[in-house]
């Protein structure tokens, strides 16, 4: 498998602030990849250094193993960050003939990309005419005319109404079921968690995790427990070897696991010693949950 | 290079205002023909300018450079919109991201500078060539293409405006604010100038000396204004017992010093975007 894109501690410093700092992980083609951090965490400002809009502090990255220089990497990748930015007074058509003529790519697959975010009966119009959402699909379909080997969205649906974020996120999952390598900044997880096979967290700057999104967290999930007799179940869960922490909310307790424990073993562990549980529950962490223990904005 | 100059014309020509602009700049260089059809009675006596000489060859490549040199402010509006509204709709941005190098998009908007200066001239030329032809009283070849001087004189002249506009465009990314500073530099310079002339160096060549190397000064001594250089001028002047002893030739030095300055501008606008995080 090639790499794609690969971060050698790169950093970032505006002035007194660390934007970010230290970071590597590298981008596998094939992969649908996911960077989350919640805002202000450095997210749009390492895609603008690989992007080349923006100037690295130290550190360093290699577009495709290092084989081209970075505008000429950039004219085979497709990117959109934060707003989608266009010539008011053209139209799409003309916009999208104009990103042709930079990547030096022929004209003739604008009606095709136009048809595939859904613009193909706006094409005469002018780009100030547009909503949002469309100027949105239009930057993707931007993004795709030179059929990249790398898409790069910078939280495709900020902004948008539901409908605007069903269908851009219909027109990613459509591109990534073409094979297409995709690389999408976000803080909405449910959205990474939809169409992403791996994820890198960062906050302040800092990476947290990277990997596959069900290798995320080493956890081994949790019960949600309840019982009448609540200070039996508290002491017995205690004195459990497996579990760790337990926290009560209302009558429901959550106990986290230290290692593997099936809800068998642990509702036979529970009768033996002679109490009857109401409800039992084991469950994984969501992506959100994971996220948010990752970034120790714990809620649990 | 043609790729850069398509992309930057397809930026140009869907652009409305840019288009109004630059078709208006040439239509009003035609208008200097309009000049010969000023006619007024002074004291009983018929006047027609066009038979004061001013249409004559080799005379007016110099004249007609330094009146079409007046409208280039038309350009520079075109100009220094071009660059800062690639900043205030980020698309130098999208530009850049779409695989764009910084250096070739400066390189792109020099090379629009130099074709806007390459067709003033070339548009100057015929103009001239078409009135003079008509209304000079010398038309044997070796006068009509003599004093060509002034149509180089005027190329550069523009290509320097025009780069110190692009400049400014980069510097300050917005057009009013960019043109607004271009007319507080004008007034910067007049008064280090009078500054330098009338109180710190009286009497000297000093003042001269320095300011022939302010950036719109130099650019202005390129092209010496014409009028003082009209037969009826200097008759008139000898007449009041004055004479006008002044040059009106261009020199190779200060064709350099322009140029010197254009690099300078265009090397400052890239190191502007290099440095910039956008």
């Amino acid at each position: 498998m090639s790499t794609i894109l690969r971060l050698n501690n790169l950093t970032k410093k505006y002035g007194p602030v660390t934007a970010v700092k230290d970071l590597s992980f590298s981008i596998e083609k094939g992969n649908v990849y996911g960077i989350l951090g919640p805002n202000g965490s450095g997210k749009s400002t390492t895609l603008g250094i690989v992007l080349n809009v923006v100037n690295k502090t130290s550190g360093d990255f290699q577009w495709f193993d290092g084989t081209q220089n970075t505008h000429e990497a950039l004219k085979k990748v497709g990117a959109i960050i934060e707003r989608p930015n266009f010539y008011p007074y053209m139209t799409a058509a003309q916009n999208l003939e104009l990103v042709c003529k930079i990547k030096n790519v022929p004209p003739n697959k604008i009606d095709e990309k136009l048809e595939l975010v859904g613009l193909l009966d706006r094409r005469n119009s002018k780009f100030r005419t547009f909503s949002l959402g469309m100027k949105q699909r239009l930057a993707i379909g931007s993004a795709l005319l030179n059929d990249p080997e790398i898409l790069i969205l910078d939280e495709p649906t900020n902004g948008l109404d539901p409908q605007g974020i069903h269908q851009i996120r219909e027109i990613i999952t459509r591109i990534a079921a073409g094979g297409t390598t995709i690389l999408l900044a976000s803080h909405l997880l449910d959205e990474v968690e939809k169409v992403c096979t791996h994820v890198v967290i960062i906050r302040k700057g800092e990476k947290l995790y990277s990997g596959p999104v069900d290798q995320m967290n080493a956890s081994f999930g949790f019960f949600e427990l309840k019982a009448a007799n609540e200070e039996k179940l508290l002491a017995l869960l205690n004195s459990h070897p497996a579990i760790g922490k337990v926290s009560q909310k209302g009558e429901i307790y959550t106990a986290f696991l230290e290692e593997p424990l099936e809800p068998e073993a642990l509702n036979t562990y529970l009768f033996e010693n002679g109490l009857i549980l109401s409800q039992l529950v084991k469950r994984k962490e969501s992506l959100e949950e994971q996220f948010l223990l990752l970034t120790n904005q714990t809620t649990v | 290079m043609l790729r850069l100059l398509n992309i930057e014309y397809h930026k140009l020509r869907y652009s409305k205002s840019s288009k109004v602009l630059i078709t208006t700049y040439f239509i009003l260089i035609t208008f200097i023909a309009l000049i010969a059809s000023i006619e007024f009675k002074f004291g009983g006596i018929n006047f027609r300018v066009a038979d004061q000489g001013i249409f004559n060859f080799p005379y007016i490549w110099h004249f007609n450079s330094y009146i079409a040199a007046l409208l280039k402010l038309f350009l520079a509006i075109v100009i220094v919109s071009m660059v800062s509204n690639e900043y205030s709709n980020r698309t130098i941005k999208q530009n850049l991201i779409d695989g764009l190098s910084k250096k070739e998009f400066i390189l792109s908007k020099f090379l629009t500078v130099v074709s806007f200066s390459f067709l003033s001239t070339v548009f100057l030329f015929v103009v001239s060539l078409i009135l003079g032809l008509i209304f000079s009283d010398y038309t044997e070849i070796s006068i009509i293409f003599s004093d060509m001087e002034y149509l180089l004189a005027y190329f550069i002249k523009l290509t320097g405006f025009f780069a110190f506009c692009m400049f400014l465009g980069m510097l300050i990314k917005r057009s009013a604010f960019a043109l607004g500073f271009l007319f507080v530099w004008w007034i910067l310079e007049s008064i280090a100038r009078g500054l330098m002339k009338y109180q710190i160096f009286r009497d000297t060549d000093i003042a001269e000396n320095i300011a022939q190397f302010f950036p719109l000064e130099s650019m202005a001594l390129l092209v010496k204004e014409p009028f003082s250089r009209l037969n009826v001028i200097q008759s008139a002047a000898t007449q009041l017992g004055s004479e006008f002893t002044k040059d009106y030739g261009v020199h190779w030095y200060q064709l350099l010093v322009v140029i010197i300055w254009t690099a300078i501008f265009v090397y400052f606008s890239y190191l502007l975007l290099k440095k910039r995080d956008l």
